[in-house]
C-alpha cells in the first residue's frame, strides 16, 4: 500500500529525514516512535503533503502511484488521512458542514452520489457513537472551544467518517487522559481492518497497550535506527531511547 | 479649479434649497427653523474633505460630482409589493415600514403584528401630533449633532419623511420591526435623506431592522440619520444591513444613548455601494448599560467603506464590547477607526474592542485605527486590530481531509464572516446574508 525509499526531507533548508525506507501493507499496524526531534512527526506530515516541508531526495509510492506529486487534497480523496497532534481550530464552520463538505468530496472522486444533509445527518450519528461524541458538537465550530481530548476524538470522528485506506496518527496519544485515550484508541481498532492500514506515530509506548502494531520502528536522526515487532516498544519503555540514539549517532 | 467647486458648491445649494421648500413640513415652527439652520450649516460646511482628520482616507468628491439636478424633488417608483416581498424581512412583513427612494409608501407598509400602544409611524405625521410632538422635541436632532459635519447637516435640513417609533414602557416586541429603504434608481440618479427617531421607554424590548437595498442597478445616494434612545432597563437589539447597488453612495449616522442598566446590542453589515461610511456613537451616560457594537464588512474590486465609532463610558459600571470584521477582495479600500472613551470617574468600565480584517487580494488595503483614551482608573479595556491572509495552517488542515484548495478558502472565507453572521438572531436575515457571502465567494456550501 505505502513504500517509502530513501526518503529525505528538508524545513527551512534543514534536513530533518535523512532516508528513510519503509513498507506498509493493507491490514497492517505500524508504530513510529522516537525521541523529540527524530523526525517521526515530520514523516507524517511529509506523507500528508505539508508545503513548509520540502522532499530533497527519494520517492513514495502509494497504491503504486507517487504520492509525492499529488496535492494534499487529492491525497485525502485517495484515501491518506492524518489524525493532527494539533488539530486546527475553524471558526464559523460547524463540524457537521466540514464534515459533510469533506465526505462529499471524496464521494464525487470516486463516482459516487453525494449525500444530502439529511442523510448525511444519518450517517454522522452512527459514526460519533464509535467515538461516544454527543451530537452538541455537530454544531460547534470545528475544534473551536474543544479540550484537547475532544479535539483528539474529533479526529477519529473525521477517520470514521472518511474511512482511509491508510490512516496516520500524529500522536494522538498526547494530552490524553486514560479515559480519553481508552475511547481514541477503541475507535481506531474498530476502523481497522484487513483492506486499511494504520501508521501511530507516538513518543510513548501507552498507545501501544490499546492499539498493538505488528512492528515498531525507531527513527533517531531522521533514519530508522532500529524495528522489531511490539515487544520492541516495551523494551523502549523500559530502557528509553538513549541507547538507540547513542548507537545510531556512533 | 476654486472657482468649478465653488460653482459645483451653488449647484447643489440651490437644489438642495429647492428640493426642502418642495417638502415642506409645515405645522411645527421650530422644525422650519431647524431646517433652515442645518441648511445654512450646511451651506458653511459643505461636503467633508479628506483635509479633516475624521474623513482623510475617504473622499466624497464623487458624491458631489454626481450633478445635483436629482436633488431637486423626490422620485418616483413602480416597487410593488412583490419586490417588497422579495427584498424585505419575512419575519417582519406585518411589521415593517417601507420606504422607497425616501419617501415613505404606507400602501406597501404594514404594522399589524405590532402591539397595541406602539407608535411606528412617518416622522412628520407624528410632528403634527399632539400626542407625540413634545417626545419628538425633546429628542429631534439631540443625539446626532448638525453642528459636526455636513451630511448629518443636510440630513437634518431635508428632514421631512422618515420614522418615529416609540416603544411603550414594558412592552415587548415579539416579531422583530423593520424600516426597508428601497432605492429605485430605474428612472435616474436618486437622493434619499431617511431620518428616523427611536424612543424605548423603561423595560421595553425590541429587535429593529434598519434594511438599505437597491431594487436595481444604478446610482443613488442615501445621506441616512437615526437616533435612538434607550430609557431604564430597555433593551434593543439593532441591525443595520447595507446592500444597496455597486454604483451607490451610502452615508449613514447612527447616534444612540443610552438609559440606566439599558441594553443596545448592535450588528451593522455593509456589503454594497461603491462609496459607504457609517459613523456610529453610543454614549453611556448612565450607569449600568452595555453595548454590543459588532459589524461586518465585505468589500470587491471598486467599493469603499469606512466605518468610524464612538463608544463614551461618561459613567461607572457600563460595559462594551464591539467585534468589526472585514473582508476585502480585489482592489477595494476599507477604513476602521474605533474610538473608546472612558471619561473622568468612569469606574469600573469593561471595554473590549477587536477589528479584524481578511485580505482576499494583494491590491486590497485597509486601515484601521483602533483608539483608548482612558481617564479612569479602576478599569479594564483591552484592544487590538489585525490584518491577516487565509491561514495557512487552517488551509492546510481542510486539505487533508480532502477539501479542494478553492473551496477550503471560501470555507475559511466563510467561517471568518460567520463570527458576526451567526449572531444575528433574525433567521431571514442571517440566511440572506450567508447567501450573500458565499455568492460573493462563488461557493455553494448548505448549512
Amino acid at each position: 500500500m505505502l513504500e517509502i525509499r530513501n526518503l529525505h526531507a528538508a524545513v527551512d533548508g534543514n534536513p530533518i529525514l535523512k532516508g528513510i525506507n519503509l513498507t506498509v501493507k493493507k491490514g497492517e499496524i505500524h508504530a513510529i516512535m522516537g525521541p523529540n526531534g527524530s523526525g517521526k512527526s515530520t514523516l507524517a506530515k511529509v506523507l500528508a503533503g505539508h508545503p513548509a516541508y520540502e522532499v530533497t531526495e527519494g520517492e513514495v509510492l502509494y497504491e503504486g502511484k507517487n504520492l509525492l506529486e499529488m496535492p494534499t487534497d487529492e491525497r485525502a480523496r485517495e484515501g491518506v488521512f492524518m489524525a493532527f497532534q494539533y488539530p486546527i481550530e475553524v471558526p464559523g464552520v460547524s463540524n457537521a458542514q466540514f464534515l459533510r463538505l469533506a465526505y462529499n468530496e471524496k464521494r464525487k472522486h470516486l463516482g459516487e452520489e453525494e449525500l444530502d444533509p439529511l442523510e448525511f445527518k444519518d450517517l454522522l450519528k452512527e459514526r460519533a457513537k464509535i467515538v461516544d461524541m454527543d451530537a452538541s458538537f455537530m454544531t460547534r465550530s470545528v475544534n473551536e472551544g474543544f479540550s484537547g481530548g475532544e479535539k483528539k476524538r474529533n479526529e477519529i470522528l473525521q477517520m470514521a467518517v472518511l474511512e482511509p485506506k491508510l490512516a496516520i496518527l500524529d500522536e494522538t496519544d498526547s494530552g490524553l487522559d486514560i479515559d480519553a485515550l481508552r475511547i481514541v484508541a477503541g475507535g481506531v481498532n474498530y476502523l481497522h481492518n484487513s483492506e486499511n492500514a494504520v501508521v501511530l506515530v507516538t513518543h510513548y509506548q501507552r498507545l501501544l497497550n490499546y492499539i498493538v502494531p505488528d512492528y515498531v520502528h525507531v527513527l533517531a536522526n531522521g533514519r530508522i535506527a532500529r524495528e522489531g515487532g511490539k515487544e520492541l516498544a516495551l523494551e523502549l519503555e523500559e530502557k528509553g531511547y538513549d541507547w538507540i540514539t547513542s548507537a545510531a549517532a556512533a | 479649479m476654486t472657482t468649478e467647486v465653488a460653482n459645483q458648491e451653488v449647484g447643489y445649494l440651490e437644489a438642495f434649497r429647492a428640493r426642502q421648500e418642495a417638502i415642506a413640513v409645515g405645522g411645527a415652527a421650530w422644525v422650519a427653523r431647524l431646517r433652515e439652520s442645518a441648511l445654512d450649516r450646511f451651506e458653511e460646511l459643505g461636503f467633508p474633505s479628506v483635509k479633516e482628520e475624521e474623513w482623510k482616507y475617504t473622499n466624497v468628491a464623487p458624491i458631489t460630482k454626481l450633478g445635483f439636478e436629482y436633488a431637486r424633488a423626490v422620485s418616483g417608483s413602480d416597487i410593488t409589493s412583490a419586490d417588497v416581498a422579495r427584498l424585505g424581512c419575512v419575519e417582519a412583513q406585518n411589521s415593517q415600514l417601507v420606504f422607497v427612494n425616501g419617501a415613505l409608501r404606507e400602501d406597501l407598509s404594514s404594522l399589524e403584528d405590532l402591539p397595541a400602544g406602539m407608535v411606528v409611524m412617518d416622522l412628520v405625521q407624528a410632528i403634527a401630533d399632539e400626542k407625540h410632538h413634545d417626545v419628538i422635541r425633546e429628542h429631534l436632532a439631540r443625539g446626532v449633532d448638525y453642528n459636526a459635519n455636513g451630511f448629518i447637516a443636510l440630513n437634518t435640513a431635508m428632514i421631512a419623511s422618515g420614522a418615529f417609533i416609540l416603544i411603550p414602557r414594558e412592552t415587548e416586541l415579539e416579531k422583530p420591526l423593520c424600516l426597508l429603504f428601497i432605492a429605485d434608481a430605474g428612472a435616474g440618479t436618486v437622493a434619499s435623506f431617511p431620518r428616523v427617531l427611536v424612543v424605548a421607554e423603561q423595560n421595553s424590548r425590541a429587535t429593529l431592522v434598519e434594511s438599505y437595498i437597491s431594487a436595481a442597478e444604478g446610482i443613488n445616494f442615501t445621506n441616512a440619520v437615526v437616533e435612538i434612545n434607550l430609557q431604564d432597563g430597555a433593551r434593543l437589539e439593532h441591525y443595520k444591513v447595507q446592500r444597496e447597488s455597486i454604483e451607490a453612495f451610502h452615508v449613514a449616522t447612527t447616534g444612540v444613548n443610552l438609559g440606566p442598566n439599558s441594553s443596545y446590542d448592535s450588528t451593522t453589515i455593509n456589503f454594497g455601494a461603491q462609496l459607504s461610511r457609517h459613523d456610529i456613537a453610543v454614549r453611556m451616560a448612565h450607569e449600568g448599560a452595555e453595548c454590543w457594537v459588532d459589524g461586518l464588512y465585505v468589500v470587491s474590486s471598486g467599493q469603499h467603506t469606512d466605518t468610524h465609532s464612538v463608544i463614551d463610558h461618561q459613567k461607572p459600571h457600563c460595559t462594551s464590547h464591539q467585534l468589526y470584521k472585514g473582508i476585502l477582495d480585489g482592489k477595494s479600500r476599507a477604513v476602521f477607526n474605533g474610538k473608546i472613551f472612558v471619561r473622568h470617574g468612569a469606574q469600573k468600565t469593561d471595554a473590549m474592542q477587536t477589528n479584524k480584517n481578511l485580505l482576499l487580494s494583494k491590491e486590497a488595503r485597509v486601515d484601521t485605527k483602533p483608539q483608548l483614551e482612558i481617564l479612569a482608573d479602576d478599569v479594564k479595556c483591552a484592544h487590538g486590530a489585525a490584518v491577516g491572509q487565509i491561514d495557512e495552517d487552517e488551509l492546510f488542515y481542510l486539505e487533508t481531509r480532502g477539501i479542494h484548495s478553492e473551496l477550503a478558502r471560501n470555507l475559511l472565507t466563510y467561517g471568518f464572516a460567520e463570527e458576526v453572521i451567526g449572531k444575528i438572531k433574525v433567521d431571514s436575515i442571517r440566511a440572506q446574508l450567508d447567501a450573500a457571502v458565499l455568492n460573493r465567494l462563488n461557493a455553494h456550501l448548505e448549512a
